[in-house]
Formats: C-alpha cells, structure tokens, sequence
C-alpha cells in the first residue's frame, strides 16, 4: 500500500524536538542568570577576557549562514536549484568559518590559562571560575550543535544535488533549516550575555 | 478516481509557502542592525538596566529569526500554541527557579 508522506507532521516532530532544545538551553541560561546576579562584579571583570570582536564576527557569520538558509529553502519551493544549492553551500562554509574562529579563541584562552579546573581559576575569584565554566559549557555544547547542523545541512545539500529532495518534497531540507536557525537563535542569546557584560 | 494523485486536503497540510528573497535579505539587514545596536549600548554603563536592554534586543533579534527564516508567522495554531506554551514552561522554570534563590 503506498501512503503520502506527511509533510507537515514530519515538521511538528521537528519543532517537538526543538522545543526539548529550547528547554535544555534555557536550562543553562537560568544558571547563568543565578550566577550572574550573585557574582555580578566577576562577571563583568572575567566578560572583558573575551574578544568582542570575534563574537561579533562570529554573529555576523551565524546570521549570514541562517539568511542563506532560509534562501535555499525559497529556491527549492520555486524550482531554483542551483540557488538552494549555493545556499546551502555558503551556510555550511559560515558554519566551518564559525567553528575555526571558535578554535582560535578557545585555544587563545587556554594558553593563558583560562580552561576549566585551571590553576588561574581555581585560585581566583569563585565567580570568574562560574562565568567561564558557563562559558565552556554553553560555547562547548552551541559547538557540537554547529557540527550536527553542518551535518544536516551537507546531507541536504547531497540530496537536493541527486534530486532526493525536490520542490514537492523536501521536508529534510526544512526541517535542517530550523535546526541552523535554532542554533542561530541560541547564539543571538549568548552573544550579549558572554561578550557584552560591562 | 479514489486516491488520486491530487489531494486537495494533503497540498492544504504542507502549502507552498515561501518568503521572497528581498523579504529575507531585508530581516538579514534588520538582524544586522539590532547587532550594531546591542554593541553599541553596551559601551554605555546603564546599571543593571544594561542586562535587561541586551536581553530585550536579543529577544527582538530572536523573534525575527522565529518569525520569518522559521516561518513560524504563518504556521497553523498546532505550532503556534505548542511553541507559546515551550516558552509558557520555560518562563515558569526562569521566575520558580528565582523566586527560590531569592527568598533562601
């Protein structure tokens, strides 16, 4: 017996999903917030550690990449394949651009001394200790969101190259969007609350 | 002709909807705006207010991500309530979880 795919019911399971991501997220933004209004001075001094410039460049990049997205998800539904394909292709290169900026900064930190259980930290002031453990695990766990986007997103971009996903089908290519977009979404709160403390 | 290849009901469930590119490129601009903005206030010392003004740009910024690149402005009332009550509980956890930590 053939059964029609369903479409709209494959983007609800989706959203489910993210909604579990919005919760584990918010999950870890509450104990920043707790954190942040009992150790608000160290918070301030340990946020003048990270380079602005970076975070901004990185939002830059995010923002661009779920722009690119979101086109390649227009092109499909107008037939324009070779437009979603470039999407695509330029939101999996914002990604990569991402994840070796966050490489260089992450490695700038632990040269001088900033990773968890660090002597510098363990032996400063308790709440720069909290601000970058927060820091590590909330960049930590955004990263390896990146890579499962990125890998969604390069799954996509085979399918639609070998006509897998088409402009009648292409719930995948939906769906991968909505996860870059959450991802983008998460980092849109990040940003301010990491890099923009004063 | 049961079962036919057209399914008025089915094409209904997944409608062809689709945001023009300018649409698109124009909230691309509006995000890139709102990240100038948040930059550019946290160089000015407001107090404790600095934290409420980034969290209510970021939420403006966010908004526009959930509205338009995930199309959730013209999705059906199934996702609509089902993401109003995500952000429902998610708001009880924020205001229990402080309601505790500060009367302890």
């Amino acid at each position: 017996m053939h059964s029609q795919p369903d479409e709209s019911g494959k983007k609800l399971g989706m959203w489910l999903f993210l909604y579990t991501e919005i919760i584990l997220f918010g999950g870890l933004f509450v104990l920043y917030a707790v954190y942040f209004s009992t150790y608000a001075h160290d918070f301030k001094e340990a946020g003048k550690e990270l380079n602005r410039l970076l975070g901004l460049l990185n939002t830059v990049i995010l923002l661009f990449s779920s722009f690119a997205v979101a086109a390649a998800v227009t092109a499909i539904q107008k037939k324009e394949k070779k437009t979603a394909l470039a999407g695509l292709a330029a939101a999996i290169l914002c990604g990569l651009i991402f994840l070796v900026n966050k490489y260089f900064e992450w490695g700038h930190k632990i040269e001088g001394g900033i990773y968890p259980n660090s002597e510098k930290l363990v032996s400063g002031p308790h709440g720069q200790n909290m601000f970058f453990g927060l820091y590590y695990v909330i960049t930590g766990l955004h990263g390896i969101h990146i890579i499962i986007g990125m890998t969604l997103l390069i799954v996509s971009l085979i399918f639609v190259q070998r006509g897998k996903i088409t402009f009648e089908r292409f719930a995948l290519l939906e769906n991968s969007g909505l996860y870059w977009h959450l991802v983008d979404l998460i980092w849109i709160f990040i940003f301010p609350l990491f890099y923009l403390i004063i | 002709m049961k079962g036919g290849s057209k399914r008025p009901n089915m094409e209904k469930s997944h409608q062809l909807h689709f945001l023009e590119y300018r649409t698109l490129f124009f909230i691309f601009l509006l995000l890139l705006m709102f990240t100038g903005i948040t930059v550019g206030v946290s160089y000015i010392d407001l107090g404790r207010l600095n934290v409420w003004v980034s969290l209510l740009i970021a939420s403006i910024k966010g908004s526009l991500v959930l509205l338009f690149f995930m199309h959730m402005k013209y999705e059906g009332r199934t996702l609509i309530l089902s993401f109003l009550g995500t952000i429902f509980f998610l708001f009880i956890m924020i205001s229990f979880t402080f309601w505790d930590v500060s009367f302890r």
